[in-house]
């Protein structure tokens, strides 16, 4: 169980957080002129990386603030945090 | 008590308080101190248990929690028994009362003990081999496997004792109390840390505290009494917690660590009497030093598992830690030197050390010289080729090795001894450093897996004998150096010792002894719990079998309670033997949490009955008590199910209470469902995003039901929101869906669209909710609120009006689940059972009726209306609902809209919500039936399910709802249910079969 560095309250254990899956997949602005697949693309279609991985957490039972996390998913080592909105650290 | 068998002095063992115990029934005695395998052998008792495949007699073989024979039940109350318990690991209490294993109908004369002929018919895979075919016999030959196989009995009754949790945190973590753990421990503390040291055991000091032999000295003492003052002078540091009886579980990530202390396990019943058993200690150090020390390995050579067999310092342990004598004529096996302190410690005692057979050719250190000038006599060069002695050993065959080491030469000797201590080296126990993520390297030199500190984790380091340093003055120096590294030390009250100890010239290493006859023809144990044998390894490789987890699994070899504690290595060692391969390339198995075995006690802690999860009870429910409802959960929640009168089935009750709901008035506490309040200049706009239908012209003080989708167009939750004020709404949502919808809104909110300006708010448990209906219901609330123009006109249905109460404020809806007319009164919750009494007073006239969540369910099913999560299951869309009524087609854009013209959810042969009545109209389905048209075609094809089922009162008969493939296009047509014993025959219809015009709601 590790340590999330909630951006709004600091550190916290694991399990007040939920994670939210992968970051940075914007819902369309305008859904109705995509393709099935397309919109199968936004709406299935996952990543699931072993290694360095952008992520949204949510502090579900704290602050309820989502944010976003870059973990290696190997180790669960945690190499930044950012609000939401902010821009990513180079990838 | 066999006198001859414990020695007089002793430090560590009351001899002054004698302890009276149970084993299999015979009552024995030991001494205050003593583990129970302690006092088994000082009572001369060997034989403990049988094994799990062949029935051997078996023996306790070590003093620690790698032992994998001498396992036990301990007590015989249902509440209480434990089983599989290591012998070597419980403490002696008055009154203990301890039983054998696997064995019927005694451990003397044990029935399964005929495996150990059939032997050669029950290789590796035996089981998987044989009982395969033909399939269906599976669970006849389970019946007899079960019967003669298995660990132990569980318990029968729940467990009566109390567990805790505890959390903690420090700035270093010291795991085993062993000599270089009590030196991290003083540094650490020295430097003023928060630190805690855990050790498994109820003393401090590891081996090293019973180590009094000049060989090993310290500042000019020797290391027992160096390090004895060192321990006792650890209380003077508040900052350290000592922490003893105490087993670390688990090292997870983020150095969180899981750790089992035991209160009250070495306590008598009445000591134990309203005390916790045992605490789950969940720490989180920001540096952990691992110091948990090694594990010695037996030999593996011919009949190695026979009782009085033990491990070489398991034997020194039992006479210097405890003054027992494991047997009066000892021998010993060995490839290095731990023997010969074994052969010093009982000569010292007096006990007679017949012979040490040594594998090497010769040694000259220290130890070895001080053997030697007592006189022991030592065959440099041979091996023991067999063990004699059914119950117990009674002599060994040893013959000479040849140089290779692959064969026996020269003549066989007979030496007679009743017990034999064993030394194969030392395993560093790296279980914890690799369980937290920390790779291994392989050292040849001594044929040991070890920490490989550039691939560790940094916040943690192994110290000691657990990172391959076994010499005593190579343990403290190394131990020094890197603690001073690891936690940032200068100088220290360590860095001038003087060590003195004796060293290992001489090393020899043989994965798998020969002996005189043919490998096919022994028995070297390697697995001693599960009975696996050199030669199953051997076989697993001949059948192909390459990996070391799949050799593992086939073999079951390190699989027992011990986990491989004792016979890994020589798996490994064999195969990469047998394969040519190098150990390092081969790898380990996998080191899983936990190190020793949990109790599911320790590990849900208060966690049990009551407080296994939260009940939410709504502020009316001690009414409903009073009022005899049966309750069912909802969540969390505890909800009304039905409030029966003089013996009523349920059925009659909600049949009863049906009826009267549409004859009279019925009042349900509605009060669980979820509710937000959302405000903002957007709130309407962000309402059109997240419910189908359109919201902005929804008039202030109307309220409206909306269906929220998933992203993917499938139905996801419902409920009526009525528009307070200009940029004020509040929500209600399915009973067990508010906690998610509220999440899913928020997630919108923050990561989508950031630029509204919209508030949420959860509400539900502030606001409690009393829905009255019926034909009456009017004539009640008229009593309630005098002042409340309740007209069509001026309060028509889907509206709401802000209303009191006697001075306290409410919000009052005309909504209606029921297809009633019917009011549903909003009140702060604290007054919400008073207003309940009220109603019921003021409806008494009306014959006002209570009702539960199951009489909800009919009333609405009677209306078609649906409950999602009963009658969804997250793959219908609105459309399959029959409900295409709700989405706001000229809306651009909500949840889930683009999903629903995906070319699946167009698809006219999804699964739909359809009406269902049966032939017979007393005939109640069962919900979860499946649905055909053919009963004679065979694959039989499955069309639907019934959701939902009820036998109605207000129309008598029975009506149902389900999901019927193409349902839609299928009104009229006739289907079969196939029940067990008969098929009924249903027709589809709409879904809904009372008041289809709505009259009622405004009656």
């Amino acid at each position: 169980m590790f340590i999330i560095n909630c951006p709004y309250c600091g550190e916290r254990d694991q399990s007040e957080f939920s994670c939210g899956g992968e970051a940075h997949i914007e819902r369309p602005k305008q859904p109705t002129e995509l393709s099935d697949d397309q919109w199968a693309e936004y709406l299935f279609m996952r990543k699931n990386i072993k290694g360095i991985q952008f992520e949204r957490w949510n502090h579900a039972h704290g602050c309820r603030k989502w944010f976003n996390v870059v973990r290696d998913t190997s180790n669960d080592k945690i190499h930044a945090i950012y609000k939401m909105g902010e821009r990513p650290p180079l990838k | 008590m066999s006198k001859n068998l414990r020695i007089n002095k002793n430090n560590f063992i009351d001899q002054t308080i004698r302890i009276s115990f149970k084993f299999n029934g015979q009552k024995l005695f030991g001494f205050k101190g003593d583990t129970l395998a302690s006092a088994l052998l000082a009572n001369n008792i060997h034989l403990v248990g049988r094994s799990f495949k062949y029935h051997r007699p078996r023996g306790i073989m070590t003093c620690g929690s790698e032992e994998p024979n001498a396992i036990v039940q301990i007590g015989n109350d249902p509440s209480s028994t434990e089983p599989n318990v290591r012998a070597t690991e419980v403490e002696l209490y008055e009154g203990l009362e301890a039983f054998s294993q696997n064995c019927w109908p005694s451990v003397n004369f044990d029935i399964g003990g005929i495996n150990n002929f059939l032997s050669p018919l029950l290789p590796a895979g035996f089981y998987y081999k044989t009982f395969m075919w033909p399939a269906s016999f599976w669970e006849k030959y389970e019946f007899f496997i079960r019967h003669s196989a298995g660990l132990g009995k569980s318990p029968t009754k729940p467990d009566t004792d109390l567990y805790d949790h505890q959390y903690a945190h420090c700035d270093v973590l010291i795991i085993g109390g062993g000599i270089s753990g009590i030196l991290s421990a003083k540094l650490a503390a020295e430097k003023g840390l928060n630190t805690i040291l855990i050790d498994d055991k109820n003393y401090l000091g590891g081996s090293t505290i019973y180590q009094e032999d000049d060989c090993f000295k310290i500042n000019n003492d020797t290391s027992n009494k160096w390090l004895k003052k060192e321990i006792d002078n650890l209380k003077n540091y508040p900052n350290l917690l000592i922490k003893n009886r105490t087993s670390l579980a688990a090292f997870h990530g983020y150095n969180y660590l899981l750790a089992r202390e035991n209160l009250t396990d070495h306590l008598n019943a009445n000591e134990r009497k309203n005390k916790i058993r045992q605490r789950l200690w969940k720490i989180r150090a920001k540096k952990v030093v691992i110091a948990t020390g090694s594990i010695e390995r037996p030999l593996i050579f011919n009949n190695n598992d026979r009782p009085g067999i033990l491990l070489s310092s398991s034997i020194k342990k039992y006479i210097d830690f405890f003054g027992v004598k494991s047997g009066n004529e000892i021998s010993l096996f060995t490839n290095n030197d731990s023997a010969y302190e074994t052969a010093i410690s009982l000569n010292k005692s007096g006990v007679k050390v017949n012979t040490i057979i040594d594998i090497r050719e010769n040694s000259t250190s220290l130890l070895v010289k001080k053997v030697q000038k007592i006189g022991i006599n030592i065959l440099w060069g041979h091996t023991i080729v067999n063990t004699n002695g059914y119950k117990r050993i009674k002599s060994i065959n040893v013959q000479k090795l040849s140089a290779d080491g692959e064969s026996v030469v020269g003549k066989k000797i007979k030496i007679n001894c009743d017990c034999l201590g064993m030394s194969g080296g030392w395993t560093p126990m790296v279980h914890l450093f690799t369980q937290s993520g920390g790779k291994l390297k392989f050292k040849d030199k001594d044929y040991i897996f070890i920490p490989d500190m550039n691939k560790s984790p940094s916040s943690q380091i192994s110290v000691g004998s657990c990172n391959g340093n076994f010499e005593l003055d190579d343990l403290i120096t190394n131990t020094i150096k890197n603690i001073k590294i690891f936690l940032d030390l200068d100088k220290t009250i360590y860095d001038s010792l003087n060590v003195v100890c004796s060293k290992e010239t001489e090393k020899r290493n043989i994965w798998l002894l020969p002996s005189d006859k043919q490998l096919s023809k022994t028995k070297p144990f390697l697995d001693f719990q599960n009975d696996s044998t050199a030669k199953d390894i051997k076989l697993a490789l001949r059948e192909g079998f390459k990996s070391i987890e799949h050799v593992k699994r086939y073999t079951t070899t390190g699989m027992g309670t011990d986990q491989g504690k004792l016979s890994n290595m020589h798996a490994l060692g064999i195969i990469a033997d047998t394969t040519g391969t190098n150990m390092g390339d081969l790898g380990t198995t996998t080191f899983r949490p936990p190190f020793t075995p949990l109790t599911f006690g320790s590990i849900v802690g208060r966690n049990v009955g009551e407080f296994f999860d939260h009940t939410r009870k709504t502020a009316i429910h001690d009414w409903h008590v009073e009022n005899n409802a049966k309750f069912e959960n909802v969540g969390q929640w505890k909800r009304a199910w039905y409030f029966p009168e003089n013996n009523e089935t349920m059925f009659q009750a909600v049949q009863r209470e049906s009826k009267a709901a549409r004859d009279g008035a019925g009042i349900l506490d509605a009060s669980t469902l979820g509710k937000i309040d959302i405000q903002g200049t957007d709130a309407s706009e962000f309402l059109n995003r997240v419910y189908t239908n359109a919201w902005s012209k929804l008039a202030i003080g109307k309220c409206r039901y909306g269906l929220m989708l998933n992203e993917d167009g499938m139905v996801y939750d419902d409920g009526v929101t009525t528009r307070l004020g200009e940029n004020h709404y509040i929500m209600t949502t399915t009973t067990g869906g508010a906690a998610n919808v509220l999440s899913k809104l928020e997630d919108y909110l923050q990561t989508e669209w950031p630029e509204l300006d919209v508030y949420l708010t959860t509400v539900t448990d502030q606001y409690s909710t009393i829905s009255i209906c019926g034909p009456r219901s009017k004539n009640i609330v008229k009593k309630i609120i005098p002042d409340l123009d309740l007209s069509d006109a001026n309060f028509p249905h889907m509206s709401f009006k802000n209303s009191k109460i006697d001075n306290v404020n409410c919000r009052v809806m005309r909504i209606s689940f029921t297809g009633e007319h019917s009011y549903e009164i909003n009140i702060q919750s604290n007054y919400a059972k008073d207003v309940w009494i009220k109603c019921m007073e003021a409806g008494k006239e009306f014959n006002i009726t209570p009702y539960g969540t199951e009489t909800m369910h009919l009333l609405r099913a009677e209306k078609g209306f649906i409950i999602t999560g009963q009658d969804t299951d997250g793959t219908l869309t609105p459309s399959d609902l029959q409900m295409d009524w709700i989405i706001g087609k000229k809306k651009y854009d909500f949840i889930g809209k683009r999903s629903l013209y995906r070319s699946d959810t167009i698809r006219e042969d999804r699964k739909q919500l359809v009406g269902l009545l049966t032939e017979d109209p007393l005939e109640v389905l069962e919900e979860g039936a499946q649905l055909v048209e053919d009963i004679n075609k065979k694959p039989v094809e499955m069309l639907g399910h019934v959701t939902s089922s009820y036998f109605s009162p207000n129309l008598k008969k029975s009506i149902a709802l389900a999901v019927v493939r193409s349902g839609k296009k299928m009104k009229g047509k006739k289907l079969i249910v196939p029940m067990e014993n008969k098929n009924i025959n249903v027709t589809i219809t709409d879904t809904v079969f009372y008041d289809k015009e709505n009259k009622r709601l405004n009656a």
